[in-house]
This record gives structure tokens, sequence and C-alpha cells, in this order.
């Protein structure tokens, strides 16, 4: 091929690291090492182009779900060896099928198992972050994710003008690759706050923000819940608690861009 | 770790069977399982009979879950289904896939789009590209599928197709590396 560096193989040992930081397995301190790196290496630059290539390649191909009769042929086999199997349900990271408890019997329908399921997502007095995970759970069905749609910063702060007693802050980290995609109001420890929706590839990160009320730091801070991860900070006297499916690494990636902004 | 619990007194019986139950903990990833057979058997029927294999295998084996993260168990079963099958039928394997009627993104993307002209070029483009991703050596394109299309960790893949995360990143890399110069030669951009 023409392109030596691909032709061939790695010549420098660091282009692994600029893959693992494109598929987001690096934290950020590696993610800035390697970029003073980066910064002085063709090899890794040119390396960075060409995995970027091949990721354009796949991303614009759509994912082939599991077709209804192959769905439907799997089921009723798993249903033959444990007849009890309830319907799998469609590429959701959590199910309602465990609600079919004693308590509930079977004849609910769809509609309304999962706005029960919502209700009990929703812990009576636990833990916030239970809270927040379970709310940014309700929030990815459809409809719920935002009320006001705008990659527009300066649309989406003024939104909550009226709506909230409070002006969070609203910010775009699109040329970072955390683009804002709008914000809504929650309710969360018992008051309103903003949650500030953003796209990572195609996972959303929600993130809470209300004023920090004094009462003193929350029981659980950075935790995984059900394959979500959550990270907690404070900063300029606000509480921000940023909940997503992206790698923990992302994650952290998101509060530090947040840590960094400007006040 | 924290879980999310539903109120006490009446949830804790149904929650604590329904967490570990096999609905909740494996049929959420029926369609990653779906996928990853599809991609390694390149072959409708032959992927099909892969995942219900794996199912009903990760159904009788449910206990082997517990403790580790059910998405990449499941892919780990259905990648040793498909390795055993494509064994048996040694022939299966080099049968060059992608016939059109096998790829129901043409249809897709022409009714989504204004432009048919364009839409026609993208499913063309669409071809090609899952015709090189479908020509990979088996192992790399496993782990090129659980990156891109199941966005899977290195860790999670590293269990999955239990190699270590070493051979994970440089058999990426080799992936990525083999088809951007396929697509290259081909003229896709």
């Amino acid at each position: 091929m023409s392109d030596p560096l691909m032709s061939q193989g790695p010549a420098c040992e660091k282009v692994l690291l600029v893959q693992a930081e494109l598929d987001g397995e690096l934290d950020a301190a590696q993610a800035a090492a390697l970029e003073i790196h980066r910064a002085q290496c063709p090899v890794c630059q040119a390396a960075q182009a060409e995995l970027l290539r091949a990721r354009a390649l796949l991303r614009a191909e759509p994912y082939e779900m599991t077709p209804d009769d192959v769905r439907t042929r799997v089921m009723a086999r798993l249903r033959r060896a444990e007849p009890q199997i309830a319907p799998a349900p469609r590429r959701a990271r959590w199910s309602w099928a465990w609600l079919r408890g004693p308590g509930l019997g079977f004849g609910l329908g769809a509609a309304c198992a999962a706005a029960l399921s919502l209700l009990i997502l929703l812990p009576e007095h636990g833990d916030l972050t239970d809270a927040i995970v379970a709310d940014h759970i309700r929030a990815l069905q459809p409809g719920h994710l935002e009320d006001v749609v705008s990659t527009d910063q300066h649309t989406v702060k003024p939104w909550f003008d009226g709506r909230i007693d409070f002006a969070p802050p609203v910010r775009d980290f699109a040329a970072e690759g955390y683009p804002l995609k709008g914000g809504r109001l929650d309710y969360l420890d018992n008051r309103p706050v903003a949650a500030l929706v953003y796209q990572r590839d195609k996972h959303i990160i929600d993130l809470y923000v209300w004023p920090e009320s004094g009462a003193g730091p929350h029981l659980a801070g950075d935790t995984s819940i059900q394959g979500y991860n959550v990270v907690h900070w404070t900063q300029s006297g606000m509480n921000f608690w940023a909940v997503s499916d992206v790698e923990r690494g992302q994650l952290d990636d998101f509060a530090n861009l947040w840590k960094k902004a400007p006040p | 770790m924290a879980r999310v619990r539903g109120p006490g007194s009446r949830g804790d019986v149904a929650i604590a069977s329904g967490e570990a139950s096999f609905e909740r903990v494996v049929l959420p990833h029926l369609d990653a399982a779906y996928n990853l057979a599809r991609w390694l058997m390149r072959d409708s029927e032959a992927a099909e009979d892969v995942l219900q294999e794996a199912m009903v295998r990760a159904l009788t084996y449910f206990a082997s879950f517990k403790g580790v993260n059910p998405r990449a168990r499941l892919l780990q079963i259905v990648r040793n289904q498909a390795y055993s099958s494509l064994a048996l039928n040694r022939g299966v394997a080099t049968v060059p896939i992608a016939e059109e009627s096998d790829l129901p993104a043409a249809a897709e993307l022409v009714s989504c789009d204004d432009n048919p002209e364009a839409a026609l070029l993208r499913s063309r483009e669409s071809r090609q590209v899952r015709a090189l991703v479908a020509a990979l050596p088996v192992e790399l394109r496993e782990t090129l599928v659980l990156r891109e299309f199941e966005e899977c960790s290195y860790k999670e893949i590293a269990e999955a197709t239990q190699t270590p995360i070493g051979t994970v990143m440089s058999r990426l890399w080799r992936a990525r590396q083999l088809l951007a110069q396929a697509a290259a030669a081909e003229g896709l951009s």
C-alpha cells in the first residue's frame, strides 16, 4: 500500500495508546501524557488519522437488530427449556421482566409495566446515586430525554430561567467530543434540578446540576450501577452529577472538561 | 457497589430473584449475541443456529454468569459455539458473504433519504464495507465487531474472546489497518 506507516506496522510504540485513547480506554492523565507525545510524533498523528478513517467507515453502518422471527424462535426454544422465561427486551440495558413477581400478576400491559418499573426504580428514601441512575434510565425512554432541544448553550441556559430557582451553568463541549443536546427539568434530592443532556458517540450523558445545600456530602460518589457510571463533583457552589453508560474514562474526561472550564 | 432498589417491603423478594434472573441478566444482550453470531458465521441461517445453541447453553450454565460481566460471558458462549460450528463445517467459513438479499441496509437507506442516487451510492458503500469486514480473518473480525458495533471495552473483548488485553489491542490495530487499506484500495472514503 502507499501508506508506509500502515503497511509496515506500528513505527512508534505509542500508536496502540493512540488507539486506546480513541477507544476511550485512557484515563485523563494518560490521555494528557499521550497528547504531549502526539503533538511531536508524526507517526502517531498519522496513526490517529488512519484510525479515525477506519472508524468512520464502520460507524456509518446501521446496527443489525435481531430479526423478529429469529427472536421469536429463540424465545420459544428457551421456553421449552424453561417455561417461565419472559419475553426478551429489545436492546435495553435493563428490563422490567423481573417485575413479574407474584404481587404484580401477569396481565399488565407493556405500557403499564413500563410506568410501574419507573416508579419502582425510584427509591423511596434511598441513596441519591440510585435515584440519579433511575432518573437517567427513565430519561432514556422515548420522548423523555429533553424538554428543550438545542445544541446552543445560549438557548438552553435561558430556558431554565423562571423554571428553576437558580441559574445552572450550561456549556457545550462539541469541540471536545461531547456536544450539548438539550436540557430538561428533573426532581432529585427533594428539589428541582437542571439536567443537561450531552451526547458521546451513541451514548447519552445526563449531567444533573443544582446548588449545594450545605447538607454535607452525599454518601456515594463515583460508582457504577448496572452498567451506568456515575461521577460526582462540586464546583462554584453547585452539585454536579454525571451519569452515562459511556466508559468510565470518558465520563471522567467529561467531568474534567467541566472542572477546567472557567467559572 | 450500590444497586437500584425497589421499595423495601414488597420488592425485596421479587427483585432479589429478579435481579439474578435469566431475563434480567442475559436476555438484554440478545441483540449483541445475534450480531456477533451474524458476523462470525457470515450466514444468517448458520448465525441463528449458533444463537439458538448459545442461548440454551447460557440458560443451562446460567450459574456461570454469577459475578462476571454478563454481556462478555454471553458473547464468549456465542463465540465458542460459533467456533465449534465453524470447525464442523469448514466450508461455510470460506463462502464469501454479502449476497445482496442478505443486507437489509440497502432498503432502509433508500427509504430514509431524499436523494435516491446518494442513497444508492451509500448502500453500495455500505455493502462494500460489510464485505471488507466479513473478509477479515475471524480473530480480527470478532475483535473489530465487538469494539465497533457492540462498543465493548477492551476488558470485555478480552473476556469474550479469552484473549489477553495486549492481544486484543494489536488485533484491533491490525483489523483497522487492513480495513483502512482495503477501503482505500476500493476507493472508499
